[in-house]
């Protein structure tokens, strides 16, 4: 469980975040929307130690993360794995060694036991083979899948992706969703997702917060969000045309 | 104010740098690894330039010590000297800020802005100490070795085009660069070498480590790192001269 306890930030005097405080539950896929500038990666970014927070908590079950100095927040993320908007795999480093990093740096397994991992992460993201490939000879789909092995592959108790769907078309965003939940449940992770994207929302969303303004806004899950009735939110998830003319709440 | 805002910030981030590495074997690794990559990747350049310097320097020398008065061994002997003073520790040491330094920082800056620094920090890796580090102290210890390297072939430059133009003899040349050395003057040239190893890989893992916004920022970094690793370079061989040659 992440509880997020009224957590604000300013940059350069403009509030961003502003007293948001929500609660991410345990071993579930979480997704904080909003539209861009909402205020999604800063969150992010402050649950992670990116960010400072100018005020309030972050607390990872029992750990007030926010209160750690700079080497304890360092072990602390050892327990993190991290999706980024652009995988932001080692570029100088194949597959199999950017998978293998994080197991290099902090496990005392043999070189064959992080072969085996390598493998086995691979395996989870359907990239069997690609060992040897370097990132630039990846499309886009197979360089997050990619980045998703190397944030499971130290077996990590929470998983964050910042907007895993960017730039990848509607298929393989379902099939990054669908692996996603996926690797959540089966290594009972707590999942954060950061998205604008609706499909997500509505195939994974188990906990939806919605962030309007650097505030929280709304809070429920893929169910109860179609049939909401608030007003900004409806404007998010009903953005098209086409879709507006189906919601069945016609007074948008 | 902004100038003592980045030699703090300089200091802070050197501070972490040198901070004690998460796992020494992973760290060796890359230490040879940037040794390669700094300092072997360098020779060819290194070569063809102290080569055709040395080579230079004694035609020159040929040409301006006419007097009767002075012996013709002091061509070799001004060769030496430039090589081992001068040319070889400080203008190879300018040259490597260009290639070497405008390398690192982009390098680092790219990593930077596509969020690969970041999933370092999320990994729970030390960035600073992972990524400048090795480079850090490769390039301390290997700028000693191609400056060495330099001189050599500086020094035989000059033999080879000092006797091919018939500039002086293969005698007078070879008793030229034997006569007067001190050895201290290459613990010197050694010692300032050194220390511009170091500034070349920090002034530029510095620049890139900073690096805010997209291709043209990383562009920016990589001029600065050679601009400023430049500067630093020359003032610091202005002072470390300055306390060797006392007078």
């Amino acid at each position: 469980m992440i509880q997020i306890k009224n957590i604000s930030k300013s940059f350069n005097g403009v509030k961003v975040i502003d007293d948001v405080s929500f609660t991410l539950q345990a071993g579930k896929t979480n997704l904080i929307i909003g539209e861009s500038g909402s205020g999604k990666t800063t969150t992010l970014k402050m649950m992670i130690g990116l960010h400072t927070v100018d005020s309030g908590q972050i607390i990872y079950d029992d750990v007030v993360f926010t209160e750690l100095n700079e080497k304890d927040k360092q072990n602390f993320r050892k327990d993190i794995g991290m999706l980024f908007q652009g995988g932001a795999l080692f570029d100088s480093m194949t597959i199999e060694e950017n998978i293998a990093f994080p197991l290099k740096m902090f496990s005392n397994f043999s070189d064959s036991e992080i072969k085996d991992r390598v493998n086995f992460c691979l395996g989870k993201v359907r990239l069997n083979d690609r060992n040897n490939l370097y990132p630039a000879e990846l499309s886009g789909g197979m360089k997050k899948r990619a980045a998703l092995a190397r944030a499971i592959s130290s077996n990590p108790k929470y998983l964050f992706c910042d907007e895993p769907n960017s730039g990848l078309d509607p298929k393989t965003s379902i099939i990054i969703d669908e692996l996603i939940h996926e690797l959540t449940v089966e290594f009972n992770m707590t999942t954060v997702v950061i998205t604008h994207d609706m499909n997500s929302v509505v195939q994974i969303g188990e906990h939806v917060v919605f962030l309007y303004n650097g505030k929280k806004w709304w809070e429920g899950d893929k169910n109860t969000i179609l049939t909401t009735d608030n007003k900004e939110l409806l404007e998010l998830v009903y953005a098209a045309d086409f879709f507006r003319k189906k919601n069945p709440n016609q007074n948008l | 104010m902004r100038f003592l805002y980045h030699i703090g910030r300089y200091f802070i981030l050197m501070k972490r740098a040198l901070a004690k590495p998460e796992k020494f074997k992973v760290y060796a690794k890359q230490f040879f690894f940037e040794v390669d990559n700094i300092g072997v990747s360098s020779l060819g350049l290194i070569t063809i330039i102290s080569f055709f310097m040395g080579g230079v320097i004694t035609i020159q020398a040929a040409y301006s010590l006419t007097s009767p008065l002075i012996p013709l061994y002091a061509i070799g002997f001004t060769t030496r000297e430039s090589m081992i003073l001068e040319f070889s520790p400080t203008i190879i040491s300018l040259i490597l800020a260009g290639k070497v330094g405008g390398n690192i920082a982009s390098e680092i800056g790219s990593m930077r802005i596509s969020e690969q620094i970041d999933a370092l920090e999320i990994m729970g890796v030390n960035s600073a100490s992972f990524l400048i580090m090795p480079k850090f102290l490769a390039g301390i210890f290997i700028n000693p070795f191609l400056i060495a390297i330099s001189m050599f072939l500086g020094i035989l430059g000059g033999y080879i085009m000092g006797v091919a133009t018939g500039a002086c003899s293969s005698y007078e040349y070879i008793f030229g660069i034997q006569a007067f050395f001190e050895p201290w003057k290459l613990s010197y040239a050694f010692f300032k070498t050194a220390v511009f190893g170091g500034i070349i890989t920090s002034v530029a893992a510095y620049q890139g480590y900073y690096t805010e916004g997209g291709a043209l920022e990383v562009g920016r970094s990589s001029t600065r790192a050679v601009v400023y690793g430049s500067i630093l370079i020359l003032l610091a061989n202005f002072f470390i001269t300055k306390i060797v040659f006392k007078h």
